[in-house]
């Protein structure tokens, strides 16, 4: 079934209303799609370190316990780091959810099919990792935003998106002020 | 008498502040990983490989949280490119690497990372300092830290084979 939801509309589901919700999204769509949703202090995106985006949400949600902390990133860029989700496996941060747009395609590179395309199962990898809640969703975003404001997790959502190549809404680059302004944001300084 | 430099890392950790220990285990960092383990102001944190270790500190100060590395120098070869975020947002980064390939290393598989360790952080942006003695590394451990979380500066700490102890098949059999 070929699916029907298309990403920027899923990503301004799950952010719009945010509250205290913190974001960090992986390199190339993800951290478009955050940034037409509106850029915000509150949200990190990252523009390499293909891989990390969930581990930075572990360290994230380690530091700060209280608040909820969510990770929107690739199928690609989660591919390069499945460790990941035995690493947060195994530490059960109760605040972190990890959130991948999956078109089942490396848009950034000329839309080669990933892994996912050959019926690679995320969830089913991060059910295998101990995550409390995993799930794959082809139509129910508000099941998504659930995991992410209010399930005690760690929780995964796959959302299986349309592959669609969309103009470029670009964060700033400078890696410097995204950090001082998140820290000012979470800590006041 | 050769200082207990497992311990003194770990009161350097304790005085800075770190609440976020992430490694990959080895032989070496034995010690330390079991005393960061059992004090409960800090999460020892199991990786699955090094590079996963940039992520969770570089997360970690986002929330305001310090955190260390601890890895063997093979560990190193596979950061590099990540070592890019840290170079271009100055996230604040200290490594303890144990020394592998150096002097006496029984397993020759271990010495093209290990004779190029050094050169590979440096290359990255990452300062480097030797402690080639037991009694030199906790000086250069709280010199790092200083460096790394008053000043966002990137560095790494290599502990010589020497200060670790050879490690043979011998040694290995009878753990």
């Amino acid at each position: 079934m070929s699916p029907t939801l298309h990403r920027r509309d899923v990503v301004k589901q799950l952010l719009e209303k945010r509250g205290e919700l913190l974001v960090i999204a992986g390199l190339g769509s993800t951290a478009w799609d955050i940034t037409a949703v509106g850029d915000a202090d509150t949200s990190f995106p990252m523009w390499g370190a293909m891989g990390q985006a969930a581990m930075m949400g572990l360290g994230l949600a380690l530091a700060r316990p209280t608040r909820r902390v969510l990770v929107i990133t690739g199928d690609g860029e989660m591919l390069m780091g499945l460790g990941a989700f035995a690493t947060i496996g195994v530490q059960q941060p109760g605040n972190l959810t990890v959130v991948v747009i999956d078109n089942e395609r490396y848009g950034e590179t000329g839309m080669q099919h990933t892994h996912t395309a050959y019926g690679v199962d995320l969830a089913a990898v991060a059910s295998a990792c101990k995550f409390k809640h995993s799930i794959t969703v082809t139509s129910d975003v508000g099941k998504v935003r659930e995991l992410a404001y209010q399930t005690p997790g760690p929780n995964f959502a796959a959302v299986k998106v349309v592959d669609e190549k969309l103009p470029l809404v670009l964060p700033p680059q400078d890696g410097v002020l995204l950090k001082d302004r998140f820290r000012k944001a979470v800590l006041g300084r | 008498m050769q200082p207990d430099w497992p311990e003194e890392i770990y009161k350097e950790l304790v005085t800075a502040g770190v609440g976020v220990v992430g490694y990959v285990p080895d032989a070496g960092h034995k010690r330390l990983i079991e005393l960061c383990q059992a004090d409960r102001n800090m999460r020892a944190v199991v990786l699955t490989t090094e590079e996963e270790g940039i992520g969770l500190v570089a997360g970690a100060w986002l929330g305001g949280e310090k955190a260390v590395l601890l890895m063997q120098s093979s560990g190193v070869g596979n950061i590099i490119n990540v070592l890019g975020m840290v170079q271009v947002c100055r996230f604040p980064l200290a490594i303890l690497v144990t020394m592998r390939g150096e002097q006496g290393e029984f397993n020759t598989w271990q010495v093209p990372m290990g004779q190029n360790t050094a050169r590979v952080l440096e290359t990255m942006g990452v300062a480097v300092r030797q402690a080639g003695e037991a009694q030199t590394v906790a000086g250069h451990v709280r010199a790092a830290l200083l460096k790394a979380f008053e000043a966002q500066g990137a560095e790494a700490v290599l502990i010589g084979q020497r200060v670790i102890g050879i490690k043979s098949f011998q040694e290995q059999r009878n753990q």
